[in-house]
């Protein structure tokens, strides 16, 4: 479809100020400074945006269009009432340099919000500053940083993380001034302890996991790895990237583990916007306390909530003013719904869901391990290829079924892998279609495979070249 | 049972799920964990929607917020006029509820939404590349030093005294443990602006990039042509700015400028207690590999049809982990749109039209707060919408009292920088009325 920009008419325009109320002054700007050319916007009318919007909303795949199993990204419901309360004027047209006394409700709501997630994840203390997962990721690993430098542990370097671990985590490492080291999984999936063993010595400053790991697989042998790491004077990072497995039934600060993080956007239900915004809070044993990011949200004694700057080793700030806020309203909205009970159950019927339709689709596809899997599970793609297929034809094809594919080519240990997350707020009815349509994509590839090599055929867009998007990159129309 | 609302499971459901499974209950899935929580989560039990509403519309109440009250302070966060029509078009759930554009075919929306981003803010800015938005405006610049190192290897940060103080901050974290230093430079006295001779003074052959705002954190609009000339061409000159400021302003890619940022919350987004709005990252295009973040660009399909989908992604953490130009995943692509939405709306004629309105209001609010003789002027450097004035009152006690008036005063700006005193930031916008300015001067006039 056209560009916004290819609709532009000259002397159109959508916008409508008031008159100046007041008297022009002279523009008192030297003349080189003064912008003498309109940037190149676009000039529209109202409907012509409207219906450009809409035209292009009806282009995405989303969750409330149809299933949406991206693993490790937990794409369940986005309740319509989080969004309400995140809208009142109350919270939304709240100025961050307000004075304190004018922002009690907004700090209150903040003040509990590190109390539930102090313990949901069993720690001691939360900030919710961090923007995103991997925010948070590199928000830890610098807390972690400044705590070795501090207790002349600073020429602990090395950050071992599992060949199974998401992106992010060796990309926040390293952003933090570490050294990567990679340790292998076992043939089951977990951690190998004998590598990892081998692995440990003077140098190691800490281990990032994710449990359950990106296989959806448990690793079984965390107090292990938490004695092992603890003993040599290394911390242990928990990326909550897969809590949703795990609410009420394991908390990470019973584990071992000294810093975690979690995803707003994931676990508790806030949107994905197309991308963002998301939020990563971080949690933190007591002895990391004072490194977090200024400011926390603390309470007097007389109840009046403040903003806390009085941390005189925090890693300083991370960002601008205190957290997505508003996405924080969307989070303590959802909990609040849940209650206890509910967040609970949550993690239960995301596991129950993912291992129904593991067992589902293991009548025909293969499952990379086939362990009791918790909140999601890799499908291996490689038999695919008897029938001259790749996992990304299989994908394409589902597209045309009106289902987002799975999270695929990752993780990397699985050759040609489909990482699947149903969530918890899938239906059996769902989860049974979603089987017949894999099972029938397997008999397409087998008898017509073309169709999979094609695809995807019904959709108002087929397959886009990469390549050329890559050689020939145009990122900004002229 | 199921007592909570987004869980579609009747009880037939899972007992059919657990004979499929062939588990009798829940627990034998958890079996493989030696760590299991056996205490009960301390937090409250489940609230009924309407519970839930009741709840939070009360913490509302326990806060003032500015459309109730009337506000004069800026400092980063800016009272913005957001048209009606964005909201509600950018709420469409098929946008809300997408995440990153991974399966281009069924993200198409996403996609040419971030590519037209991308257009606008190249054209707003004068830069040839965008990328589809940082966090915001701090962890911006940020990584834009970081984007400066890995263009020349250099560890020598100059960055204005004036940039935003948290954006220093923010840029201090990040940056120090990648071995970079910050240095200062300093402003000078009677103009509110950079002070060049210090900037010379302090570029070394270890200086690996220059920052500055535009307009700078007291409201003082840099020369940027003249900042231009003293910064060598292998040094990279990156600048902060502020969106709005740019339909009245020079774009900062007229002057050389290598790397754009900013806060984009005045596009379109509400202030929303800081947060999220975006950050906005513009460059020179021979530096679009060494950028942070999503890139989307324009590419045909099988049939030679127009698409778009994400590119460069080796430079990305999914692909290059350890070794990626950042370990940014999600962005702020939601807030994008809603900068997109409202650059569309207000288009070409708009965006200029906002920015003198605010230009002549805050000049308005100068004048007549001078007129009360409350206040002392402290630069004579050219303005946009903000400026800074010595009070003769005390600043706690001026905001004290206008806050019983139902608003919020001007910034005080020693709780920034310690030698400020008694000087405030105001700020005005095409938002603040005639009649506030009229009745804060008035009001002023009767104090003692």
């Amino acid at each position: 479809m056209k560009l916004i920009f290819e609709k532009s008419v000259s002397g159109r325009k959508s916008f409508s100020l008031p008159k100046l109320d007041v008297k022009e002054s002279q523009i008192d700007i030297p003349e080189h400074l003064v912008r003498n050319e309109a940037p190149n916007l676009p000039e529209l009318y109202e409907v012509d945006i409207v219906r450009h919007y809409n035209q292009l909303a009806s282009l995405n795949h989303s969750v409330d269009r149809g299933f949406y199993p991206l693993g490790s990204c937990t794409m369940k419901y986005n309740p319509f009432l989080n969004e309400e309360v995140a809208a009142l004027n109350g919270f939304k047209y709240l100025h961050p340099y307000q004075e304190e006394r004018t922002v009690q409700g907004a700090l209150e709501l903040m003040y509990e919000l590190q109390e539930f997630l102090k313990e949901i994840t069993g720690m001691d203390h939360v900030t919710l500053q961090p923007a995103a997962g991997a925010h948070g990721e590199l928000t830890g690993m610098l807390i972690i940083k400044k705590y070795l430098k501090e207790n002349n542990l600073g020429h602990k370097n090395e950050v071992i993380i599992p060949d199974s671990a998401h992106g992010t985590n060796p990309a926040s490492a390293a952003m933090a001034g570490f050294k990567v080291v990679k340790v292998n999984s076992n043939n089951e999936g977990r951690v190998d302890l004998d590598h990892l063993k081998s692995l440990v010595n003077e140098n190691t400053a800490a281990i990032m996991l994710t449990n359950p790991n990106t296989l959806g697989l448990f690793e079984k042998d965390i107090l292990k790895i938490s004695d092992l790491m603890h003993k040599n004077n290394a911390l242990l990072y928990y990326d909550g990237a897969n809590l949703n497995a795990i609410m009420g039934k394991v908390r990470p600060g019973d584990n071992g583990f000294d810093v975690v993080h979690l995803n707003l956007h994931k676990t508790f239900s806030t949107p994905h916007g197309m991308g963002g915004p998301g939020s990563g809070p971080i949690a933190v044993k007591t002895y990391l306390k004072e490194y977090l990011p200024k400011p926390v949200v603390g309470v007097k004694e007389n109840g009046e909530y403040y903003l806390d700057y009085d941390i005189p080793k925090s890693i300083g700030k991370v960002r601008s003013f205190y957290g997505n806020f508003l996405v924080l309203v969307k989070a303590y909205a959802y909990i609040l719904t849940m209650g206890k009970e509910g967040l609970k159950k949550v993690s239960e019927l995301a596991t129950l869901n993912a291992n129904y339709l593991k067992e589902k689709l293991s009548k025909f596809l293969d499952v990379a391990y086939p362990d009791v899997c918790k909140h999601e599970f890799v499908i291996k793609g490689s038999s695919l290829k008897d029938y001259g297929v790749s996992t990304l034809d299989f994908a394409k094809r589902l597209l045309d079924y009106g289902i987002h594919p799975p999270t695929v080519y990752f993780p990397l240990i699985v050759e040609e892998a489909m990482m699947i997350e149903p969530t918890e707020t899938e239906s059996k009815e769902t989860l049974d279609e979603v089987a017949s349509i894999y099972e029938k994509i397997l008999e397409e590839a087998k008898n017509e495979p073309t169709k999979l090599k094609n695809a995807p055929l019904t959709l108002p867009i087929k397959r886009l070249d990469e390549v050329k998007a890559n050689k020939e990159l145009n990122v900004k129309f002229d | 049972m199921n007592d909570f609302p987004y869980l579609p499971h009747t009880q037939k459901d899972i007992e059919e799920m657990f004979s499929f499974l062939g588990i009798k209950d829940i627990d034998e899935l958890y079996q493989d964990i030696p760590v299991l929580f056996k205490g009960e989560l301390n937090i409250p039990s489940s609230l009924s929607e309407i519970e839930v509403k009741e709840r939070l519309t009360d913490l509302t109440k326990q806060n003032k917020n500015i459309e109730e009250y009337g506000i004069f302070r800026g400092a980063g966060i800016y009272n913005h006029y957001i048209p009606s029509v964005i909201y509600p078009l950018a709420s469409n759930r098929n946008f809300l509820t997408a995440y990153t554009p991974y399966q281009a075919e069924v993200s198409q929306g996403t996609l040419q939404i971030l590519y037209e981003y991308q257009t606008q803010i190249c054209n707003l800015t004068g830069m040839e590349v965008s990328n589809s938005s940082m966090y915001d405006g701090a962890s911006a610049l940020a990584e834009a030093i970081l984007m400066a190192k890995r263009i020349n290897g250099k560890n020598h940060v100059l960055m204005s005294k004036l940039v935003h103080p948290e954006y220093q901050e923010v840029s201090k974290t990040y940056v120090e443990v990648q071995g970079m230093n910050i240095e200062q430079i300093d402003y000078l006295s009677e103009t509110g602006q950079l002070d060049l001779a210090d900037l010379t003074s302090k570029i070394t052959e270890e200086t690996s990039c220059v920052v500055v705002s535009y307009p700078n954190f007291l409201g003082v609009i840099e020369d940027l042509k003249a900042i231009r000339e003293k910064v060598p061409s292998d040094v990279v000159f990156i600048v902060v700015t502020y969106p709005i400021s740019l339909g009245l302003l020079e774009a900062p890619g007229k002057f050389g400028v290598d790397i754009v940022v900013g806060e984009g919350q005045s596009l379109g987004n509400t202030p929303s207690f800081g947060g999220p709005g975006l950050g906005i990252f513009a460059s020179k295009k021979n530096y679009i590999r060494k950028m942070p973040g999503r890139i989307i660009g324009e590419t045909v399909d099988q049939d030679g049809k127009r698409g778009f989908c994400m590119v460069l992604q080796t430079r990305e953490q999914h692909i290059r982990r350890e070794k990626s130009t950042s370990n940014i995943c999600s962005n702020h692509a939601f807030n994008a749109l809603l900068a997109s939405l409202y650059l569309n709306v207000m288009g070409k004629q708009g965006i200029r039209e906002v920015s003198l309105q605010n230009y002549h209001k805050a000049h308005y609010l100068a004048k007549k707060l001078l007129e009360t003789e409350k206040f002392k002027p402290v630069f004579d450097g050219p303005f946009f919408n903000e400026f800074v004035l010595e009070s003769k009152i005390d600043p706690e006690l001026l905001n004290e009292k206008l806050l019983e008036q139902h608003y919020f005063g001007p910034l005080i700006l020693k709780n920034f920088y310690e030698e400020m005193g008694n000087k405030v930031l105001f700020c005005a916008t095409e938002l603040t009325k005639k009649r506030d300015i009229d009745f804060l001067c008035s009001f002023l006039e009767g104090l003692s």
